[in-house]
């Protein structure tokens, strides 16, 4: 039962006894089925506040406002049982880290078998063999032994395959990984991405990649959206944004990925200055403040969003169409 | 795990004659030897003599320290100074009305104060936890024995619904039954405000880690995350604080014991202490001791059992 997902004007702040922490501001993105969508940026920009809203995850103290339609629904506006209903049935997550992912003290089958609760119609022993299969497919040999293994027992790697196995298992139409490589090592991020590629073969809902790494995003995503200081400022198609990115902000991470250096440097470039307060975020662009090309409404009027080409879109003063 | 239960069996009996050797100590400092006390002032030089050497107090410290375990592990802990009763016979007469009345206590503590943990941390910053969290301070700061006497002035004197002394007739189980609610409840109070604290203080370390998300994340309903997924690991500390608190409950046993006039471990050791009954001490004590022991045993197997990586540490 999968459908378009659409976020529109989508802020979400947190109530902190020091004050509200803006952490997203007016998102919009959208993603349809079949689609793989990226979401990049640099830690504390909001990217994870964003798929967490998304998977209505977010903790007591947000407050929400805006939309997130999902298939003809605004999930902002469920109550929580309702949204209990949808997450693991029709809204899955990859988290991001897979030491701690899974309970220490029940074993892999034993939680597989739990997360599919959603399906009442399958016997445990049913339950049982579809973990038995989804495990052989991602990759994991001795399928039947590794459901009675504690997570302890498997390695990093295996376990995030594990994690993969588990959202996948709830046939979800809308699949979140979140961060699925950041806690692996580089040779078993490379083996979780050619899984993921493979997996989207024969995948026909919407899966949506959070990294801070641009070359996951770029092996990954068909589109991709960048974020700063809990705002999107450009989003497009994979090719658009690294080869012709329009946003300041994506020109200077894109000039600070070291796999992109043609020869060995001395010193990585950094983009200079800091990240905005997030309890006052700037009137003006969020990113003015570090932007080389900062001129007079940067600082006091916020940009546009500009739209570049039907899905290229940059938000600043400096791009015109 | 073998190798586990081995070590910790190993170490439960060196606990035990330390505990014995500590025991003879203070009899030893005590003013007045034991034979003197039993037979009183006016005993003649010779029968003292003779009560002497058939205690075996004329031997070394050590030698007799050995005789005691010798005999006791035969099943022989010596006879009481005034009925001459063996000691052993005694004590498994008042054994069972004091495992009764502590299993009963725990058991009642455990199944209230669990659910009211696990109810706390459902309910998390709400009255219900607020109101919680003061009614278990409350019944902890409550020492049993004064549970014990306004409960008997409430239940037995002013309304009398129940018993205010002894165990119960022998072979009625109801009679028994009725007989157990006050002192099991005097002693439970406290412990149902002890266990709910410690279920909801790690119950909210638990609910914070990120395989408690996961379980959200695919949707689990909020009761069976709490009773599944947090209560396993968070139960750990409780079964390590009961085991711990065993000792405390039997010491509370002494005196709610005394209070109700029930036969048990707790009134047989208060009546061999005033009255200097070394041997019915001596034994009473290395059965306590050894029952402790045990339980705190058990509880460490109980929690390698729950937990594969405790099991895993101590089979490799």
């Amino acid at each position: 039962m999968s459908g378009p997902l659409a976020a529109s004007g989508l802020s979400v702040r947190y109530e902190t006894p020091h004050g509200s922490v803006h952490a997203l501001r007016h998102v919009d993105i959208e993603a349809h089925p079949g689609e793989v969508i990226g979401i990049v940026g640099e830690s504390g920009c909001g990217k994870s506040t964003l798929v967490t809203a998304l998977a209505n995850l977010l903790p007591a103290n947000a407050r929400i406002d805006g939309s997130i339609r999902y298939n003809g629904v605004d999930l902002a506006k469920l109550d929580a049982h309702r949204q209990r209903l949808l997450r693991g049935d029709e809204i899955a997550l990859v988290g991001q880290d897979p030491m701690t992912a899974f309970n220490p003290v029940l074993t892999i089958g034993d939680q597989l078998v739990d997360f599919q609760h959603h399906r009442k119609d399958l016997s445990r022993a049913q339950k049982r063999a579809r973990i038995a299969a989804m495990l052989g497919r991602v990759g994991i040999a001795d399928a039947e032994r590794r459901m009675r293994s504690y997570p302890h027992e498997l390695s990093g790697g295996m376990r995030q395959r594990v994690a993969i196995a588990a959202a996948l298992l709830t046939d979800p139409g809308l699949l979140i990984a979140d961060e699925p490589t950041t806690a692996l090592d580089v040779t078993m991020e490379a083996q979780i991405i050619h899984l993921l590629r493979e997996l989207r073969r024969d995948y026909n809902g919407i899966v949506i990649v959070v990294s801070h790494h641009l070359g996951v995003i770029a092996e990954l995503c068909d589109r991709v959206y960048v974020m700063y200081a809990g705002e999107v400022v450009e989003g497009g198609e994979v090719d658009a944004i690294f080869h012709d990115p329009r946003h300041p902000y994506t020109q200077a991470l894109l000039a600070c990925d070291p796999a992109r250096f043609r020869e060995r440097l001395d010193r990585l470039p950094t983009i200079p200055g800091a990240l905005p307060s997030l309890t006052q975020p700037p009137v003006g662009c969020v990113y003015a403040p570090r932007c080389g090309r900062g001129f007079a409404p940067c600082k006091t009027v916020a940009p546009p969003l500009v739209k570049l080409t039907a899905c290229h879109a940059a938000r600043c003063h400096a791009v015109t169409s | 795990m073998l190798a586990y239960a081995v070590k910790r069996i190993g170490l439960g009996l060196l606990i035990l004659v330390l505990v014995m050797v500590a025991m003879y100590a203070a009899v030893f400092l005590v003013p007045g030897d034991p034979a003197t006390v039993a037979l009183g002032p006016r005993a003649t030089p010779e029968l003292k003599r003779l009560l002497i050497e058939r205690m075996g107090l004329d031997q070394p410290v050590w030698w007799q320290i050995v005789e005691f375990f010798r005999n006791a592990l035969t099943g022989n802990l010596g006879y009481d100074v005034w009925s001459n009763r063996p000691v052993s016979t005694l004590v498994m007469e008042a054994l069972p009305n004091t495992l009764i009345l502590g299993l009963t206590a725990l058991a009642v503590a455990l199944l209230i104060g669990v659910p009211l943990g696990c109810l706390s941390v459902m309910r998390r910053g709400t009255t219900a936890d607020a109101a919680i969290g003061v009614l278990s301070v409350g019944v902890i700061a409550v020492p049993s024995f004064v549970v014990a006497i306004y409960s008997l002035l409430l239940f037995a004197v002013t309304l009398r619904w129940l018993p205010a002394i002894g165990a119960g007739e022998a072979g009625d189980l109801f009679s028994q039954a009725r007989a157990l609610v006050m002192p099991a409840a005097a002693i439970a109070l406290g412990w149902i405000g002890y266990i709910a604290r410690m279920v909801r203080a790690s119950m909210m370390e638990v609910m914070g880690e990120p395989h408690i998300r996961t379980a959200r994340s695919f949707g689990l309903p909020e009761w069976k995350i709490v009773s599944k997924y947090a209560l396993r690991i968070a139960i750990i500390p409780t079964i390590s604080l009961v085991a711990v608190g065993l000792g405390s409950i039997l010491s509370s046993a002494v005196f709610v014991e005394a209070v109700f006039a029930r036969p048990g471990i707790g009134k047989l050791i208060t009546d061999a202490v005033s009255t200097r009954n070394y041997p019915v001490v001596m034994g009473t004590v290395l059965i306590m001791t050894a029952i402790y022991v045990s339980i705190t045993i058990a509880a460490d197997l109980l929690i390698a059992r729950l937990d594969p990586r405790v099991r895993d540490v101590f089979r490799g």
